[in-house]
């Protein structure tokens, strides 16, 4: 065991010496596992910092409320079958509310209705468009958490009376107030004069692909007298626990089948929804990445692979003489092994290391460039790199290694 | 004169070897290099092979030193039977019992000469302490205690074959194989060198030299002729006697070499 020590530091010693004096030969050798290294390194940075900005973007969707809709929030493959499925109506809040009341320890709080479609807004000379015009009611704050950087929510009686007030988002503040405060002032929504009562904060960018803040909610009574056509409706359920959520759902489920009017042998035509099944929309594009760097990664690193195989295989002929002298003084065949398998492995090791630092100072970059995009260089990720260098390191030692130890003593030290 | 009297009978048998040969493959050709040798070296002999080239010298020397393993024959190594032996043990047998000393010195390049001295140390599991003190021991008792932090190409050629005799000597070794150890040295060199293998002999080490120089063997005590793969005469070393140089005994240990 000791000697097995010993032997395992000599073998250091020997590659560090090694990598030492061919420094450009040993650089440009370990270069396949330097790109292979990076694009791993990239591939997780990508796929964590996906999750984190999904992660962040989900919270607005809030984890203890439930969505009912005519759709699912996955793909289906039939989808003939949702397609002829009855709208979902904004008044049936009403009855779910009712029954949410006459429950005894419902698992249920209030449901909201809401109701969206995309127009332009304008203010004077100033134009948005595809702003996500949305009609609720003020029950809206319970379900969904924002915070108002000027102004307020419209209260309970403009919602019920339907009065043309509206919040809008940042982004819609921003561009038609650069410099007033939009409190008060009246914008045109399809020709119609909305007074905005309220700011929302900042809410960021969905996973930095659109905007949260180009929106504007209104009543939806007036939603209802100026854009009833072709908008998609909703029905926002809060969740009394959050860890009860699928007792829920079965409960949300009892209810819109009694609304609906539904006998026992037919089928649900709507679909309960909840964050977590938006969650498996993204694994097709985090696979696709994973597919994308594990091909890089894979061809890289086998390249690099092979080049270490051949410095290995060159370097075990350089020194045949030596590994003869190593053999006469008593280095037995794991010796020889050993050596040359930590020798190609610690190449692999610089390439890890080196790697790992331009992808380092890539995400540094990317980082800097677009702060929208999470970047996220995590420990797990230093660590598999360098398991992935050490063991490419021993794949492509190997052969060269084995030869090395098999050679004949006599021969090796004949050897010109 | 008890000084050049051969090892008596009495002391241990190292080496015994009988009949043994050894056969090269060339493709069609089979090369017999040694056909039949029999031979026996006690402790604290100090025996030259000599003979053309091409008679089998080396062969014979590879044989000794458990590098190769003859076609037939039997080979005894202090007692122990190492013709059929495994690799890892022939290894462990070099490690331990055998000293080599070669014509090329075979040092590491890019060792120090205590690393160099160490090697076989490491491969015996010998801490890095130990190691140290042992090598650098050897060292100066060779002659090269400030040398210990050389590089071989920062040597001369007799230099560096005292690094290599160093590290023959290191692991205590029961016999010392040497084959040409002057070959690449010039005369005044390696007369510098045979007279460390004189002092080594007179401490009490066994060494068997391979060399084409009748001058050369004349150190040596017992004088081995080998001719087409076979010993044509063992020449015990009372025929050679007045070569010897006796004249100058050395004073044992008290030997500076510089
Ligand atoms: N690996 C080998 N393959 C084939 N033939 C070999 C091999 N090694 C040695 N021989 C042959 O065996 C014979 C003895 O070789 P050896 O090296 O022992 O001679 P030597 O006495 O040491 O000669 P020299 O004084 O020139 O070193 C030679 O004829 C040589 O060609
Ligand atoms: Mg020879």
């Amino acid at each position: 065991m000791k000697r097995f020590l010993y032997e395992l530091s000599e073998s250091w010693k020997i590659a560090a010496a090694q990598m030492r004096s061919n420094k450009t030969r040993s650089t440009l050798t370990a270069l396949g596992v330097i790109i292979g290294i990076v694009a791993v390194t990239l591939m997780g940075t990508a796929i964590g910092g996906i999750q984190v900005g999904f992660d962040k973007s989900m919270a607005i969707f809030g984890d203890d409320v439930l969505y009912v809709s005519q759709w699912p929030w996955k793909r289906v493959d039939d989808w003939w079958n949702f397609r002829d499925r009855k709208k979902i109506k904004t008044e049936y809040a009403e009855p779910i509310n009712r029954i949410i009341d006459a429950t005894p320890n419902s698992n249920l709080v209030i449901a909201v209705p809401t109701s969206s479609l995309l127009r332009s807004v304008k203010y004077g000379q100033s134009e948005v468009s595809n702003v996500l015009i949305r009609g609720t009611v003020s029950d809206y704050l319970i379900t969904s958490t924002f915070d108002f950087q000027e102004g307020r929510f419209f209260n309970d009686v403009e919602s019920r009376g339907g009065a043309n007030v509206c919040v809008i988002g940042y982004d819609v503040a921003d561009a038609l107030f650069p410099s007033e405060s939009p409190i008060e002032k009246s914008v045109l929504i399809n020709g119609q004069p909305f007074r905005v009562v309220g700011v929302i904060s900042r809410q960021g960018t969905f996973l930095g692909l659109f905007s949260l803040d180009s929106i504007v909610v209104m009543p939806l009574p007036a939603f209802h007298k100026y854009f009833s056509a072709k908008s998609d409706s909703d029905i926002l359920v809060k969740v009394k626990d959050k860890t009860k959520l699928a007792e829920a759902r079965d409960e949300l489920t009892g209810v819109m089948r009694r609304v609906r009017g539904l006998s026992p042998e037919k089928k649900d035509d709507f679909s309960i929804n909840e964050q977590q099944a938006l969650k498996s929309t993204l694994d097709p594009i985090k696979n696709s990445i994973a597919i994308a760097g594990l091909f890089i990664t894979g061809l890289s690193l086998f390249v690099g692979a092979i080049g270490i195989m051949n410095i290995t295989f060159v370097s075990v002929k350089e020194r045949t003489r030596e590994i003869g002298t190593r053999k006469a003084l008593g280095a037995r065949r794991r010796t020889i092994l050993l050596q040359f398998l930590i020798e190609s492995t610690s190449l692999c090791l610089l390439g890890g290391f080196i790697g790992l630092g331009v992808a380092y100072l890539m995400c540094t970059g990317i980082g800097k460039a677009f702060p929208s995009f999470p970047i996220q260089f995590s420990l797990s990720l230093v660590i598999v790199s360098m398991a992935v260098s050490i063991l490419t390191g021993l794949f492509s030692g190997f052969a060269p290694a084995w030869s090395a130890s098999r050679l004949d003593p006599v021969a090796a030290l004949r050897y010109e | 004169m008890s000084l050049v009297t051969p090892s008596g009978l009495d002391s241990p048998l190292v080496i015994d070897i009988e009949n043994i040969t050894k056969d090269y493959v060339m493709g069609e050709e089979i090369v017999h290099a040694l056909r039949g040798v029999s031979l026996q070296i006690r402790s604290n002999e100090y025996l030259a092979i000599m003979g053309p080239s091409g008679s089998g010298k080396s062969t014979l020397m590879n044989m000794l030193g458990c590098l190769d393993t003859p076609s037939s024959g039997r080979y005894e190594f202090n007692g122990r039977d190492v013709s059929s032996m495994a690799d890892d043990e022939l290894a462990s047998i070099r490690n331990r019992e055998i000293g080599f000393v070669f014509q090329t010195f075979n040092l590491l390049p890019r060792a120090d000469s205590l690393h160099n001295v160490e090697l076989p140390l490491v491969y015996a599991g010998v801490d890095p302490e130990t190691r140290r003190e042992r090598a650098a021991h050897v060292l100066r008792e060779v002659g090269l205690g400030d040398r210990l932090y050389h590089k071989p190409n920062e040597l001369s050629g007799g230099q560096r074959q005292r690094v290599a005799i160093a590290r023959a000597l290191v692991n205590d070794p029961s016999i010392i194989l040497a084959d040409e150890p002057t070959g690449n040295l010039d005369s005044k060199t390696g007369d510098e060198i045979m007279a460390l293998f004189e002092n080594l002999y007179r401490r009490g080490h066994t060494i068997i030299l391979v060399t084409h120089e009748a001058d050369i063997a004349n150190h040596a005590r017992r004088t081995v002729r080998l001719r087409d793969g076979i010993i044509e005469s063992d020449d015990d070393g009372f025929g050679g006697i007045e070569n010897l140089p006796v004249e100058d005994p050395l004073p044992g240990d008290a030997v500076v070499y510089r």
